[in-house]
């Protein structure tokens, strides 16, 4: 039965899907990741999809970055903007808005803390405060996802098999 | 620049889901002690070798090994109880985070 913890099972079988149906009774997220990701919100699908995959790529996690490089690319429908966004934010081809956001959310996962000042810089590349908000949702969603898939060493999936994840989490989300 | 406040349109909210979700696996039905899960969640006042451990699951997750889960398993802690405790030191960090950058968000516009 239990299969997350790499040290029991012998080698990593781990996945999101088999964390999300894990003992739901005890840790059951896929709700407020649905709202965050999908919910009503002045950022896109693939915006948020991208600061998953950037959050996620801060951490190092090497399954949530795979997993939503592929769901941001197929949602934008430009896998070149999402692998020059992760590359280098500074010149990749983003809206202010959204590169400003992106720098926003790395540094608050990288020191953990961020000042009024971060906030007045994404303010002022014209994303509103709500924007910021959803934005700050997205990172907490990823930034306890990253932990659990690091801790627990969820395999990197095979191209096919991400291609396959990606296009599950734009046509049904995550529930 | 838009500004959405007082906007009619319903945006996401993820407050409640967030105070649901910290209250279930602090209080809710578990098999680690409420004081360990709180310990974990709050990295901090945890005796060895939990504490080293949760340490590395907020600030180094990347680093965890078997051989720590091993350590966890040999101090007497069951498959359980570990995977409850990642998850309250994950979340916990997480909210950290998420806290500090709404504070900054409200000194920055005033607003909370």
């Amino acid at each position: 039965m239990f299969i997350l913890i790499r040290v029991f099972s012998g080698h990593p079988v781990v996945d999101a899907v088999k964390l999300a149906l894990y003992r739901p009774s005890f840790y059951r997220v896929g709700g407020l990741t649905q709202e965050a990701m999908r919910g009503p919100s002045d950022w896109s699908v693939a915006d948020r999809e991208l600061m998953a995959a950037y959050v996620s790529k801060i951490n190092e996690t090497e399954f949530c970055v795979a997993a939503h490089t592929a769901t941001a690319s197929l949602a934008f429908n430009d896998g070149a903007k999402v692998s020059a966004a992760l590359a280098d934010l500074d010149s990749a081809p983003l809206t202010e808005a959204l590169r400003a956001t992106l720098r926003m959310l790395g540094k608050l996962t990288r020191e953990n803390n961020i000042d009024a000042a971060d906030i007045r810089r994404v303010l002022a590349s014209g994303v509103s405060e709500h924007q910021i908000r959803d934005a700050l949702a997205v990172a907490f969603a990823f930034n306890v996802t990253d932990r659990l898939a690091d801790v627990f060493g969820f395999a990197v999936d095979d191209p096919a098999a991400i291609n396959a994840g990606a296009k599950y989490l734009l046509a049904r989300g995550y529930r | 620049m838009r500004d959405f406040v007082g906007d009619a349109r319903i945006l996401s909210d993820i407050t409640s889901l967030h105070n649901a979700l910290v209250a279930r696996v602090l209080e809710g039905e578990g098999r680690a002690s409420s004081e360990i899960r709180r310990g974990a969640f709050a990295n901090d006042g945890l005796a060895e070798p939990v504490r080293t451990f949760v340490d590395k699951g907020a600030h180094r997750a990347k680093t965890v090994t078997d051989a720590d889960i091993s350590t966890l398993r040999k101090a007497g802690l069951s498959e359980d109880e570990i995977y409850e405790i990642v998850v309250c030191a994950a979340i916990g960090q997480a909210t950290r985070q998420y806290q500090n950058a709404l504070a900054a968000l409200s000194a920055a516009t005033g607003r909370t």
